[in-house]
């Protein structure tokens, strides 16, 4: 199975050597980095090359990383039913880089890509309907980014004055809980409760 | 309502914007559909997803992969253990842990044991979808004693939380298997008077047959997996292509359609479900030839044994680090699917070795196939809507997450 991919990743580093950045076979999966621009060609490449035929476009999400300089991942799933392999597709992008949309290559990327940029705020450039899918109506913000709260910023409620639902910011009645599981002896990187005063003697 | 303005030839031509959903009943859930008529013929249709989108993945980035196991349960919740099976195998993967024989059968016989509670429940509503009250009944009253079987192996009837990494939570009661072997023996009946009620039935036949046909061309085009894409003629299965846990072991058949149609994918359903039982009597035969060994693999991943946590401290200590703290996950990424009994229902894993995960992507079946709707309805009639619906087998909890 790695064989397979071994060869199949040489393959794609030699045939499209302008679009990749680099290939990597971890937990016998196989993983290429392409450039953004390179996307659309890249892919339908996958699709027809006899080698590859990746005909069924599995999945696109993304990932998001506030610590990098271009702070968003692309992450495209396929499948080749004719050779039984799987292949993922990784692009870097900067927070308000549009990346081009594959809906005219596998139509199945229309909703999964709506999907991302609901999630994440990624765009996509000739996407035919890129509205958002999965959130409230007039809903903003990106709940997947890693700096949006998890418990969202607006909850809605039923106005019984006015007879209506409305909204108004999230206030929880318990603090949101996040437990710290550091262990002292695993050498955490902060100072201990009580500790505070061991440093200044 | 579009606008109704004369043509230039003095002909009125009006076209209906309909809200189908989201309380109809024939929407499976919560599904508005924007559908745009001529007529009777629809046009365009718009599905509006997201009714029930509780964020799950947004959750479980701040839980630990024990807390997160429950959350698959919520997904597709007609068969709520085959989800579990993904993201165990997707932990499985990253940690390199080996699932005890006993553990994998078990498994294996729950899956299929989802997969017939889905499709009992599919044909059932696809049936009542065009009219037909009484198959429904009937397999809703096969699918209550599978809930029971769920809940005499883990405790609950639908949210199992039973599948664990490294196996499941605890063995089964021999008596239990017993009962099961002996309703396989029963339910063939079931199925044969379900079939007898739908399978000639004129009414069902008019409604779905030549209805959504599904090509080779479109299952690739709109990433369609399971049922909808072997109706169209090819013969993939996850189980069989890329075989997780032991199915290589079983002997069992796919079965293909032929045009495509929506009463094509009901027979398969049918015939899908024989092949479960075949599995289920082949997975207790096994079962038996493995009494008493463990369910579970020992090690940092599941807890210890409850004797041990009496008189040995690190056991006690493991437990409480485990249930508290939780395991880590070293860093990695992985996509681990199954074959779901809706299609191929993947977890796209990233960790960042804490004991909670970066990233999980859940990639639904239905979602690919709910999107392909605007292509499949249009040119339908409004009546063919519900029949498609209830065809493509959709679930509002895995499709909006």
């Amino acid at each position: 199975m790695t064989e397979a991919l071994n060869e199949l990743k040489s393959l794609i580093e030699l045939k499209q050597e302008d679009a990749v950045r680099r290939c990597e076979v971890a937990n016998g999966e196989l993983t290429v980095h392409i450039v953004p621009a390179a996307i659309p060609a890249f892919v339908e490449f996958l699709r027809v090359d006899p080698n590859c035929l990746f005909t069924q476009m599995i999945d696109v999400t993304g990932a998001d990383y506030p610590e990098r300089p271009k702070r968003f991942e692309l992450i495209y799933h396929f499948l080749s039913m004719r050779h039984n392999t799987r292949i993922r597709v990784k692009v870097d992008l900067a927070d308000g880089e549009i990346a081009p949309s594959i809906t005219a290559i596998h139509p199945s990327a229309n909703w999964f890509e709506r999907e991302t940029f609901d999630m994440y705020g990624i765009r996509f450039s000739g996407h035919p309907d890129l509205r958002r899918l999965l959130t409230d109506y007039g809903f903003t913000g990106h709940p997947l980014r890693k700096d949006f709260p998890t418990s969202g910023y607006l909850e809605m409620y039923y106005d019984e004055t006015e007879k209506r639902c409305a909204y108004r910011p999230v206030s929880l009645v318990q603090e949101y809980r996040q437990f710290d599981f550091m262990s002292p002896w695993e050498g955490a990187e902060y100072i201990l409760p009580g500790d505070e005063k061991v440093e200044a003697k | 309502m579009m606008d109704g303005s004369n043509t230039p030839r003095g002909k009125s031509v009006r076209n209906f914007s309909l809200n189908f959903g989201p309380q109809h009943p024939s929407a499976h859930g919560v599904l508005r559909m924007v559908l745009e008529l001529d007529g009777e013929i629809v046009e365009r249709a718009d599905p509006h997803v997201g009714l029930l989108h509780r964020g799950t993945e947004k959750l479980m980035e701040s839980r630990t992969y024990l807390q997160n196991i429950p959350y698959f349960d919520r997904l597709d919740y007609v068969a709520p253990m085959n989800q579990e099976h993904a993201f165990c195998l997707a932990i499985e993967k990253l940690t390199g842990a080996e699932v005890p024989r006993r553990g994998s059968l078990i498994r294996v016989l729950f899956s299929e044991i989802g997969r017939i509670q889905n499709h009992l429940l599919n044909v059932g509503s696809q049936g009542m979808d065009v009219g037909a009250m009484t198959p429904n009944v009937w397999a809703f009253e096969e699918r209550e004693k599978l809930m029971i079987f769920y809940e005499r192996a883990c405790g609950a009837r639908l949210h199992a939380n039973y599948f664990r990494p490294g196996g499941v939570h605890q063995d089964l009661p021999q008596k239990l298997i017993e009962d099961i072997e002996a309703w396989t023996h029963s339910f063939p009946q079931v199925l044969d008077d379900m079939a007898n009620l739908l399978t000639e039935n004129r009414i069902f036949k008019q409604r779905n047959v030549d209805i959504g046909i599904v090509t080779e061309q479109m299952a690739l085009d709109y990433a369609m997996t399971g049922v909808m894409l072997r109706s169209s003629g090819m013969a993939w299965d996850l189980r069989r292509a890329q075989p997780y846990e032991c199915y290589d072991e079983f002997e069992f058949s796919v079965p293909v359609g032929k045009n495509g149609d929506c009463y094509d994918r009901y027979l398969m359903r049918m015939a899908e479900m024989r092949e479960s039982i075949k599995i289920i009597q082949q997975a207790v035969v096994k079962l038996n030839e493995c009494q008493g060994e463990d369910v579970l693999a020992r090690g940092k991943l599941t807890p210890p044994k409850r004797a041990e946590m009496k008189s040995s401290m690190e056991a006690l200590i493991h437990h409480f680090k485990l249930y508290t703290e939780g395991f880590h996950v070293p860093a990695g990424e992985i996509y681990a699917a199954v074959e779901a009994p809706k299609g191929e229902f993947g977890v796209y894993l990233v960790a960042d070795g804490t004991n909670r995960p970066y990233k999980v992507k859940i990639r639904a079946p239905g979602y690919a196939h709910l999107a392909a709707m605007d292509h499949m309805g249009t040119g339908h009639q409004l009546a063919d809507i519900a029949a498609l619906i209830g065809s493509m087998d959709v679930v509002f909890g895995e499709i909006d997450r």
